[in-house]
């Protein structure tokens, strides 16, 4: 299932660690790079390469907010929603974001471009409100602001 | 290239304003441009001393770690056994998941190499070969910086076999968690790194007796680490006379909330929290009082606006008033802020965070969230606050991990300090209500 080089890379990270149950975060990295999201399918593989129980793995997998355990949208907008946030007007931005996509926080919009999540604090309480959208942090935020990175990346996914 | 206005280290720094690990260096996050101000300095002085000399000059310098319980770095250094029969780890603490803490963000963006010479030379003074970052993942970015500095210190053989020359090996790896509070703990972390889920495990036994695997492991902070080059460079002397006395060196406060410059500023501790708040971060947008003020991250007691005159923002300082230093996260509050909906989306966070093992956090974070939801809603009672301080109560001290604490503190602190305050929120909803 993993590319060669993922492959690779496996065996690479299993060597950073005494035993090999150490690269599971790792290389569910891999995977969810490769794959988008975690499936079933893929913690049994990854069970199998790091010699691990199916359920060690499930349990990992649903304790870590990070893994995708269903697809998500091309864009992933992480908006942070807690105090330092929420002091500056995240519940503003969240809720215009969701009449602009029209969807609701947890949601992922029809043509799968977007899921709208709320997290915890990213540290980034310094340049509230903030959002992480995919790998990337979006500081500062204004209304403006995000009108035009949603235009964005609707021409990039073009 | 403009001059830079402080020196690496915080050579011949302007010792009132010293920038010790902030130094205003163009570029140092890229290894010619360390070395060429003399980085990795610190390290080749170290290797040529005995390891147990690291240890002690570290200790006489009363540094005293940055992750939040301020604990002497150089005794927990002691604590690792001495012999190599086993071998021992580091695991430093790059988690920084506390809500209004963005400061090991800082370093690790605009002075990696400084985190990783330190890194080194407490691995050097512990017998260390192997050391673990374990960096939250959502700090991708961060990630991704640091892992090519430690790529660049590897090949310029800072990193590896024979370390600058010397009979010492040691290896560096960074380790990405996943999206989880409770890893920061730093038995949680070290569970983490075993790719296990992160729950914190009972102590005693402590990491240095039985940590990663089993083996004797420290635990150290990324800011209280990037301060051990510019000690071991300019000695335990000169550092132990920065800032307050029982806590020397700088802080990083990262100040957020209602200011008008939120942001990290390096400052000698003990700096008055009332500079920090209207000097350095430019005071409050429209003049507008203060209400509420916590000073080091989410889950540290919370100040009264009006008694913030003559705090000192050091560790003994605060705790005289009743608060800890926490990470140095200040959050600001201004006069309109509700404190119901500060209090219950803290009170979320942890309910979110708990993970679960313990009883009384797993089910009194949940009571706390459903009672200040309610009261965030406009369905709350005068009562509710005493029922919240019961439930408060049974969290606090019966808990495996220290979360439990930091679940409880907001609630307990903010109900004791601000009951008026808190009262007129239940009243007045109810009064929109009617
Ligand atoms: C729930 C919880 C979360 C924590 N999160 C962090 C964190 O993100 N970063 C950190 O350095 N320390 C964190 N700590 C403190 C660590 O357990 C540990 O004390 C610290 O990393 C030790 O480093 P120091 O001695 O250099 O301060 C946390 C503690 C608790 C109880
Ligand atoms: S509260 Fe949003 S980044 Fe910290």
């Amino acid at each position: 299932m993993f590319t060669e080089e993922n492959l690779r890379k496996v065996e690479e990270i299993k060597n950073r660690y005494p035993k090999p149950m150490a690269a599971l975060l790792p290389v569910l990295w891999l995977a969810q790079e490769q794959f988008g999201w975690i499936s079933e399918e893929v913690m049994h593989y990854i069970a199998g390469l790091l010699n691990v129980s199916y359920n060690h793995v499930l349990g990992v997998v649903t304790f870590y907010t990070m893994y995708n355990r269903k697809p998500v949208g091309k864009y992933h907008i992480q908006f942070c929603a807690n105090v330092s946030c929420m002091l500056r007007g995240a519940d503003n931005l969240i809720e215009h974001l969701e009449h602009r996509l029209g969807v609701k926080v947890g949601e992922t919009t029809s043509d799968k471009m977007f899921t709208l999540s709320e997290v915890e604090c990213l540290g980034s309480c310094g340049t509230a409100p903030m959002m992480q959208v995919n790998n990337d942090y979006y500081e500062d935020l204004t209304k403006e602001k995000l009108d035009n990175l949603i235009e964005e990346f609707r021409k990039q996914a073009h | 290239m403009s001059e830079p206005t402080t020196k690496l280290y915080a050579q011949n720094g302007d010792p009132a304003f010293p920038k010790i690990v902030l130094p205003e260096i163009a570029n140092l996050a890229q290894i010619e441009v360390y070395e060429s101000h003399g980085g990795y300095g610190a390290l080749k002085k170290a290797l040529a001393m005995a390891p147990e000399a690291v240890t002690d000059e570290v200790k006489r310098s009363n540094l005293r770690g940055r992750g939040g319980a301020a604990f002497p770095t150089g005794l927990k250094w002691t604590f690792m056994p001495k012999g190599n029969e086993k071998p021992r780890y580091l695991a430093v603490n790059a988690d920084e998941s506390e809500p209004g803490s963005f400061k090991d963000r800082q370093i690790l963006e605009f002075n990696p190499h400084q985190l990783v010479e330190g890194i080194l030379i407490a691995s050097y003074a512990m017998g260390i070969k192997t050391a673990y970052v374990y960096i939250r993942g959502e700090y991708y970015k961060w990630y991704k910086i640091l892992e090519k500095a430690v790529a660049d210190a590897y090949s310029r053989g800072y990193i590896g076999q024979n370390i600058g020359g010397s009979n010492y090996s040691v290896n560096l790896y960074v380790h990405r968690g996943a999206g989880a509070y409770i890893c920061g703990e730093e038995s949680g972390l070290m569970e983490s790194i075993e790719g296990k889920r992160g729950y914190p495990r009972v102590k005693p036994p402590f990491p240095a007796q039985n940590g990663l695997w089993g083996n004797p492991t420290t635990i150290n902070n990324v800011e209280t680490l990037a301060n051990v080059p510019a000690i071991i460079w300019n000695g335990a002397e000169w550092f132990s006379k920065i800032g307050a006395e029982k806590h020397p060196g700088t802080l990083l406060f990262g100040v957020s909330g209602h200011v008008n410059k939120p942001g990290v500023y390096e400052l000698a501790s003990g700096t008055l929290l009332t500079d920090i708040i209207f000097n350095y971060a430019g005071g409050v947008p429209g003049g507008k009082k203060i209400k509420m003020v916590i000073p080091g991250g989410s889950s540290m007691p919370p100040l009264r606006g009006e008694q913030l005159e003559g705090i000192r923002m050091d560790a003994d300082s605060l705790r005289a008033v009743g608060s800890a230093i926490g990470t140095g996260g200040v959050i600001v509050m201004d006069e309109d802020t509700n404190l119901t909906r500060v209090l219950a989306r803290i009170a979320n966070f942890y309910w979110h965070e708990s993970c679960g093992q313990c009883t009384p956090c797993r089910e009194g974070t949940g009571w706390m969230r459903k009672v200040l939801n309610r009261m965030n809603d406009g369905a709350g009672k005068p009562e509710d606050l005493d029922l919240l301080l019961r439930v408060a109560g049974n969290i606090e001290g019966n808990t495996i991990c220290a979360l439990g604490d930091a679940a409880a503190w907001p609630v307990k602190f903010t109900i004791q300090r601000f009951r008026k305050e808190l009262e007129e929120e239940i009243l007045k909803r109810e009064k929109s209500a009617a």
